[in-house]
């Protein structure tokens, strides 16, 4: 077998050195009731062209060459080859966790400049090296927020993502943690007077997303203001980062939750990415996630460390600021080379593009007699589009003609059947945007 | 080699009484034991702290250990310097390294705790019989 | 250099400073096609309120800069792909790179989790395929691929325990841990809102099975294994262990970390676990990327089947289905079905060998056992039960001249390899605790081997050239404690 590096005469020699007669012996320590007599019943072995094989089958059976106006948490963004070559080194797709600094430099400077980059993303003073991804980010900055307040009590707009509230819900529920859910208003934004009324002083945290679930753009400051009022922190999710190219950072946010899915990481059926979780310096020590810092060696050289580690799971165990230990090194990466590549004036113009070329789309869906954009706020590139009819059999006529259209969010939210949420980013070419609209028009003029 | 006007806790605090006032802190085997310390964390003036129950924290950059109190009461005063130079618990464990000061609630507890020779015995006896 | 170092030798890798003080105003390192819409003026489409300016301290480098930069830090870095990472209970074997190349296919990198479920049967058939595989392996009766990686499938797996033991009334209070258990372990019970209750392990290193009699009363939720141990030893009393916890209403969970001894010879379902995780990023060669992405797939019996996390891969019409929705679920454990990308690779991995996965399993055994047997002459060994796939010595002998198990680890590193884990597990003071994984030959064996022997030397005839290791690094041993005292976690212009 092509991964096991020994000859038959290697086995035995080995086996001789340690006294089995057969591979056989060194498992006499399993009780003989728990040894397998039968090979295990799996597909294979493949060789490595029939894998390649079974897996573009599997490939043609998904969307290949359809066109997607999905977002809601997942962005189809440009991705540079060149991320994909420096992930492919050797040296960083197959190097661990850099608990040995002096062999680990280049993971441990590149995950600093990772840490700098969401600092200056976020408006935050300091950021970790990564979480699983947005959802799981959101959670543990709720319960970074319990530790810190001693409360336990969280306000969370409604339009957080529903899969990020749900997460939230199942993690709040063994640990005591009441969340209380707020509505939106006409604009799309939170209800401000609504969360101001919430917000007591057994409030830990006010939890909103911004762009929110619908595309548009939270008043953070003032969210900020109701929040520390009460002496509660606010914390923001982010699940589309490029939108921080154009949009002011929430920089009145206590903790930052954001998803960098958008920077370099294909969308990959939901996965891995990469979550971040950036705040203000006097919360540092109750930070979950790992975080590399810069020092000396005894020589002035400067390298960098994994620190405060004794916040974390190895050390600290049942005390620790959360139990996560492998996080998204390489998703993390992945973001840092693909925001060093775009640089200032590539983010800036990429965000730009993106505002363009849904304003356009927007434009064009509400010429097709019967479509609205109901929400007045402000968005970033999604935004939600109304229908006279079911989403969900307008998209199965738009399937028909390979087009993946607007995510229903009725199931998520009762009271909005009938809306469905579209993104539309640069990678989205003009004529794609005129085809969706002109096969909309066409769905909505069939009979029903 | 221990100050005989404090008295100690098995788990390595020190405890000196003036009045109905108690200074707390760790001895000089717990800050070797730790190693360099990085950072330490205290309860806030006004917290109500219990003999035996944790007070707070003292981080080395491998290990952290629990503080506990050898008394109850109210703390009145924090060591202010410890925040920005943890490494005086390394330097001075019982003098400008103090913790807390705390107004004894029930002077009784005092007379659980180890005087300077039972102490010394302690430590001797505990690292002679040390597998872990 | 000492004669005695053949695996590795010195050689010239380039300074590179933080790329933010490569950048310089002007510079591009990716371009975007033209805008072939109208362009919009951002404030004007925000708003003043919500606009941003660019962002400042942002980088502005060309792509050669990018790919320079980068690449001269990848050569500060030790790798697999280099040699042996003999790290315990991290299974750091081979990452196939054909499990790349299928993860990257147009088709598989570019679906979207919420497009409709009639254009993604290819994603559903890897998920079911997968689920399959990693069933028949383990023995058990049911699966999710949700969680992102072992601690989260950890807490997954209890939540399913509390869950089930609620539906009988009484979810109960504890988690029995014992002290040889990875950090995770306790960490998660914390989060799943059980209290811990360490378990002692007895003299042989081994759950001790009449403390555990003792321990377990009707307030004890489940007991959390690994098997084999953080030792590298098979629990011989398991069933009597999981007879003991199921007479009491309590369950077993199995942490899978070690799961590397065991595929194809033994089955942790045929040995009584209720519920474990494997770590794909383990056991299933998913590369460790410097820290992650991995993901921790449960595996569950029956009883437990009810409380999947959602969404749950069904079969309707012999079609795999994500059912979002189902009321005894936990809930949902993270957005979307798990790190799909992951998935891919495991699959990948476990396709390459079918059956023959106990090929892997039986030279991952032999080649821990041959380390062992060619070291226990000058490292103390001080639990002599038989190994599996990895081995714990401790730093006894050599701590007569105050050399350490961190020292030897650094030394290690001078002779060419990554060092062993060191001072974990906990019950073994000084650890040193080696796994070398079915993907190391005889020959690199053998320089391990050689390396770790000639370091025993030193450290008894020159223990100051252990202890100041390593000599050959970009840089050495650093500075730790300020970095911790006064931390500096961001470049500042």
């Amino acid at each position: 077998m092509r991964y096991l590096p020994k000859s038959p005469s290697e086995r035995q020699a080995m086996l001789a050195a340690v006294g089995a007669q057969s591979a056989d012996d060194l498992f006499a320590c399993i009780p003989a009731q728990y040894r397998l007599q039968r090979p295990l019943n799996l597909p294979g072995p493949l060789s490595e062209a029939e894998i390649v094989a079974w897996f573009r089958a599997r490939a043609a059976e998904n969307s290949l060459g359809f066109t997607s106006f999905l977002g809601a948490g997942v962005y189809n963004h440009l991705r540079s080859v060149v991320t994909d070559t420096i992930l492919q080194r050797g040296e960083f797709l197959t190097s661990y966790t850099p608990y040995q600094a002096e062999i680990s430099q280049g993971t441990l400077q590149a995950i600093f400049e990772f840490q700098t980059l969401m600092c200056e993303l976020t408006g935050q003073e300091v950021a970790n090296a990564s979480m699983w991804d947005g959802s799981t980010a959101t959670t543990e900055a709720v319960l970074m927020a319990e530790r810190l307040t001693r409360r336990h009590r969280v306000v969370v707009a409604r339009t957080l993502h529903p899969e990020y509230r749900q997460v939230l819900a199942t993690y709040a529920r063994n640990l005591g943690i009441a969340i209380e859910e707020i509505g939106y208003t006409e604009s799309g934004q939170l209800d401000a007077n609504a969360l101001a009324a919430a917000v007591n002083d057994e409030t830990a945290a006010v939890v909103v997303q911004s762009p929110n679930f619908f595309g548009a753009i939270e008043r953070v400051p003032a969210l900020a203001g109701i929040a520390h009022a009460r002496q509660a922190l606010l914390i923001v999710a982010v699940t589309e980062a490029v939108s921080l190219g154009a949009v002011r950072p929430p920089a009145e946010a206590d903790i930052v939750a954001m998803e960098t899915q958008s920077f370099g990481m294909a969308p990959s059926f939901g996965g891995p990415y990469a979550g971040v979780i950036a705040t203000r310096e006097q919360f540092v020590r109750q930070m979950p996630g790992r975080l590399a810092g810069q020092t000396t060696d005894s020589a002035g050289r400067r390298g960098f460390v994994l620190t405060l580690a004794t916040r974390e799971q190895h050390i600290r165990r049942e005390k620790a600021t959360s139990n996560i230990c492998t996080n998204q090194a390489l998703c993390a990466l992945a973001a840092t080379v693909h925001l060093c590549l775009l640089g200032k004036e590539g983010l800036r113009e990429l965000a730009a593009q993106n505002l363009a070329k849904s304003r356009f789309a927007a434009a064009e869906l509400a010429r097709v007699p019967g479509v609205r954009v109901p929400f007045s706020a402000p968005y970033f590139n999604e935004f939600v589009v109304e229908l006279p009819r079911s989403v969900r059999i307008v998209n199965d006529a738009l399937l028909r003609e390979k087009i993946i259209g607007p995510l229903p969010i009725g199931p998520w939210y009762p009271e909005l059947t009938k809306r469905g949420l579209v993104c539309v980013t640069e990678t989205t070419p003009r004529s794609e945007i005129e085809r969706f609209a002109a096969a909309l028009g066409r769905a909505l003029a069939q009979p029903i | 080699m221990y100050p005989t006007d404090f008295r100690y806790t098995k788990e390595h605090e020190w405890v000196k009484v003036s009045g109905g006032t108690a200074t707390v802190g760790i001895t000089d085997h717990a800050q070797h034991e730790l190693g360099d310390v990085v950072f330490v964390e205290l309860p806030k003036a006004g917290a109500q702290v219990t003999a035996g129950q944790s007070l707070g924290t003292i981080e080395s950059v491998k290990a952290v250990s629990e503080i506990y109190s050898p008394v109850s009461g109210e703390v009145i005063e924090v060591n202010p310097a410890l925040a920005n130079e943890p490494e005086e618990v390394n330097e001075d464990p019982h003098g400008a390294a103090w913790l807390i000061k705390v107004k004894i609630a029930n002077p009784g507890e005092l007379s659980a705790l180890l005087d300077a020779a039972a102490y010394e015995k302690f430590i001797a006896e505990s690292e002679k019989g040390n597998p872990v | 250099m000492s004669d005695a170092i053949k695996k590795a030798g010195r050689h010239v890798s380039q300074n590179e400073g933080l790329i933010f003080e490569k950048s310089a105003p002007g510079k591009r390192g990716f371009e975007l096609p033209p805008l072939d819409v109208p362009a919009t003026d951002p404030r004007a489409a925000l708003g003043e309120e919500y606009a941003r300016e660019a962002v400042e301290g942002f980088p502005e480098v060309s792509e050669v800069e990018v790919m320079r930069h980068f690449t001269r830090l990848s050569t500060w870095n030790y790798s697999i792909d280099l040699g042996m990472y003999p790290l315990g209970s991290c299974t750091m074997k081979y990452n196939p790179r054909v499990n790349e190349f299928v993860a990257r296919l147009d088709g598989i990198a570019t679906e979207h989790p919420f497009q409709p479920q009639a254009v993604s049967r290819g994603c559903l058939e890897i998920m079911r395929t997968l689920q399959n595989c990693l069933l028949e392996i383990t023995g058990m009766d049911a699966c999710t691929l949700e969680p992102s990686a072992g601690a989260q499938g950890e807490l997954t797996g209890l939540l399913m325990i509390r869950a089930y033991l609620e539906s009988k009334g009484n979810p109960r209070r504890k988690v029995l841990i014992p002290d040889s258990a990875h950090g995770t372990n306790p960490a998660t019970a914390v989060i799943a809102g059980y209290e811990v209750e360490n378990i002692r392990s007895d003299a042989k290193g081994q759950i001790d099975v009449e403390a555990l009699k003792e321990q377990v009363g009707d307030d004890v939720a489940a007991l959390m294994i690994t098997n084999p141990s953080t030792l590298g030893v098979f629990e011989p009393h398991i069933g009597e262990i999981a007879e003991i916890l199921h007479e009491r209403g309590a369950l077993l969970y199995m942490d899978g970390a070690n799961m590397n001894a065991l595929a194809g010879v033994s089955r942790p379902g045929d040995f009584g676990v209720d519920v474990m995780h494997l770590n794909l990023h383990k056991t299933f060669s998913q590369p460790h990327g410097g820290g992650g992405p991995g993901a921790g797939p449960v595996l569950v019996r029956k009883i437990l089947q009810p409380f999947l996390p959602v969404p749950v891969l069904v079969e309707k019409n012999g079609q795999p289905v994500l059912e979002m929705h189902r009321h005894t679920s936990i809930g949902r454990v993270r957005a979307f079905c798990g790190n799909f990308g992951v998935l891919v690779r495991a699959l990948a991995y476990t396709l390459a060998y079918g059956p023959g996965i106990r090929q892997a399993t039986e030279d991952a055994v032999l080649n821990a056992n041959y380390i062992r047997r060619r070291l226990e002459d000058v490292y103390e060994l001080p639990y002599k039960s038989a190994s599996m796939h990895e081995v714990v010595f401790s730093d006894a002998r050599q701590k007569k001249n105050g050399v350490n198990t961190m020292d030897i680890a650094k030394r290690l590193i001078d002779y060419g390899f990554h060092p062993y884990t060191t001072a974990f597990p906990l019950i073994v003071p000084g650890a040193l605790m080696i796994e070398p994984t079915e993907s190391e030959s005889k020959d690199e064996c053998d320089l391990f081997v050689d390396a770790m022997r000639s370091i025993a030397e030193e450290a008894a005839t020159n223990p100051e050239l252990v202890k100041r290791a390593p000599h050959t690094t970009r840089v050495g041993r650093l500075d730790e404690v300020t970095a911790a005292r006064k931390p500096i976690l961001r470049w500042k212009p």
